[in-house]
């Protein structure tokens, strides 16, 4: 386990670093550095401070936790390895991401997991334990978002417009998401023992990251979104 | 080689903000050192900050800091200047030579009050009278800018890293109860030193990241009202939009902030506060353009306060934290962590919700 201070380190410094010898880091004193661990594989590093823009983009299998809130495009474009944030994180999380996992014990900003897509094996995995902001999983091709509402103080589990655009993979919600509006080209329902049984391996595994039951969790339904293939690319920004 | 204006370079721009409720000063140093880590948002083309309550000894006059390109110029608006205004005191502003900054103009200001009975023979209200003659100033005398023009409180701005105009301007040695700051990475326009950010009108001053789709429209509108965009840039005209429509019609910033960042029809359609809905119908349909559309994080400060908005689909990053009376708001939170590691509430305000801090009556 190797120890760096990068209070004076810009992130070309921090990744060469990263690069040279060992694989188990802990980085200390971090104050917006961005691209950390940027396509980096066979690597565990933790973060104690904020990771700038682009933490773990083109992530490649590493480990990457961080121990306070992160910012914009956690995750941008990742293939594989897993990406655990100990608070919230900012706009367009696992943006188009193909593989992996990004599990976040806070709230995610606007567009988490905007063009998030899968081939085959390759499915990525995004948990959100808080709320989601505005246009989560928009332009959705694949992979699973999961958002559970923990602490979430009255507020709505997700903002306006999510799913726009969306036209693969699957949305979990926790709880029956009554009060919210989908597009007209997806389908909410509850979900069914199934798909639960689907989730429920990545559900387990973020209950053991961050101390929760998995069995709690369960215990309140689940609303499932998935696209109605038949109407795919409604569009959005042109009739506002 | 084309040159920044001739090409486009997509890119980021940076703000960063400080307030304290209670109204107690900070040197501007802290506010400079802000804009360190998000030093790759900017490209070096442009950085500004602006300081409110830095000028208490002349608080009851209009402080007009000014670029003039030659001292003729300098000479005839001064000239200008003398037949309106009382001069209380006109000097260089300090700066320090530094190699990061060159090329600079000849950076003048000036504390005034308005000619009585100049304002009594053209009937005109002394903030009127204030704000025509330096939009007149910026449009018709070429070489002279007048780029900050507010009561207690002042405009520093360059060509250059934020963090070196700060250094630039020796903000270290003015006090202020608000400060705000940008580093520029323009996009369409070039970046010379009136394009910098924040604009100022009056007390008003903006700085922005992000790019303004509906600008010509914006600015057709709010030329039909005196004001004139000759800034080369679309920053600007949300400075005379939210002085035509705090100063002139009277809106609340509430209000405004409905009228530039106004909710999607079918948001507005969604709403179960009726009074609420026709709040917002009747905004959307009285001002529609003044809706900005396109990327914004704006940070609006007057005297006394300021507001912070995302544009309503929330293209650009912005987050707000706090400690004790101090509010923070930055692009990232690695800005407001470098003020204060302390910090705490970090959250991000949603597309097209203002977060508004004043300062408490009477504390500054």
């Amino acid at each position: 386990m190797q120890t760096i201070d990068v209070a004076d380190l810009d992130y070309k410094a921090i990744n060469e670093t990263l690069r040279e010898a060992g694989s188990d880091f802990i980085i200390e004193g971090c104050c917006g550095q961005k691209f950390i661990a940027a396509g980096m594989s066979d690597k565990n590093v933790t973060i104690n401070g904020i990771p700038g823009n682009a933490l773990g983009a083109y992530l490649n299998n590493a480990n990457i936790t961080v121990n306070a809130n992160a910012q914009d495009a956690v995750g941008d474009t990742m293939n594989e390895g897993k990406i655990l944030i100990h608070g919230n994180i900012g706009d367009a999380a696992g943006y188009a991401m193909r593989g992996g996992k990004i599990y976040v014990q806070g709230n995610a900003g606007y567009r988490a997991g905007i063009h998030m897509k899968a081939y085959e094996e390759k499915i990525p995995v995004m948990i959100i334990g808080g709320c989601a902001g505005s246009f989560l999983g928009e332009y959705q091709a694949g992979g699973v978002i999961i958002v559970l509402g923990l602490h979430k103080d009255n507020k709505r589990i997700v903002g306006n417009f999510p799913c726009t655009g969306m036209h693969g993979g699957k949305i979990f919600l926790r709880g029956n998401c009554e009060n919210i509006h989908f597009p007209k080209q997806v389908t909410a329902r509850c979900a069914s023992e199934g798909e639960l049984d689907e989730i429920r391996e990545y559900l387990s595994e973020y209950c053991s990251d961050f101390c929760y039951s998995v069995d709690e969790l369960l215990s309140e339904p689940f609303t499932v979104i998935t696209p109605d293939s038949k109407n795919p690319y409604k569009q959005m920004y042109v009739a506002n | 080689m084309k040159i920044e204006g001739q090409v486009r370079i997509p890119s980021g721009c940076a703000i960063s903000a400080v307030i304290s409720k209670d109204g107690n000063k900070m040197s501007g140093e802290t506010i400079t050192n802000s804009m360190k880590p998000m030093h790759d948002r900017s490209n070096g083309l442009g950085g500004g900050f602006a300081g409110y309550g830095i000028y208490p000894e002349y608080k009851d006059f209009y402080a007009f800091h000014m670029f003039f390109d030659s001292r003729d110029t300098r000479k005839k608006c001064e000239a200008f200047l003398k037949e309106r205004f009382e001069i209380v005191q006109s000097e260089i502003i300090p700066t320090r030579k530094i190699p990061a900054i060159t090329d600079e103009p000849i950076i003048w200001r000036y504390f005034v009050a308005p000619l009585n009975s100049v304002l009594v023979s053209l009937q005109s209200e002394e903030k009127e009278f204030v704000a025509k003659t330096i939009i007149k100033i910026n449009a018709e005398m070429s070489g002279a800018y007048v780029f900050s023009s507010g009561k207690n409180m002042g405009a520093f701005k360059a060509v250059g890293f934020p963090e070196d105009v700060g250094i630039f301007y020796k903000l270290e040695d003015y006090e202020g109860y608000t400060w705000t700051a940008h580093g520029r990475y323009p996009t369409n326009t070039p970046g010379w030193w009136g394009g910098a950010h924040p604009f100022t009108l009056l007390d008003y001053s903006v700085v922005h990241n992000g790019e303004i789709s509906s600008y010509d429209a914006n600015r057709r509108f709010i030329e039909m009202f005196g004001y004139k965009c000759t800034l080369q840039t679309d920053t600007e005209v949300i400075t005379y939009i939210m002085d035509y429509l705090l100063r002139v019609q009277g809106l609340t910033l509430n209000e405004s902030a409905s009228v530039i960042a106004a909710p999607f029809w079918s948001t507005i359609a969604a709403k179960t506060d009726l009074d609420d809905q026709k709040k917002h119908t009747y905004l959307r349909t009285i001002f529609p353009s003044l809706l900005i559309t396109g990327p914004f994080s704006i940070i609006f400060a007057f005297d006394g306060g300021l507001m912070a908005l995302n544009d309503r689909l929330k293209l650009r990053s912005m987050v707000v934290g706090e400690k004790n009376d101090k509010v923070y708001i930055a692009s990232e939170e690695a800005a407001i962590r470098t003020m204060e590691p302390n910090a705490e509430n970090i959250w991000s305000p949603a597309g097209g919700e203002p977060v508004i801090v004043k300062v408490k009556e009477g504390a500054f």
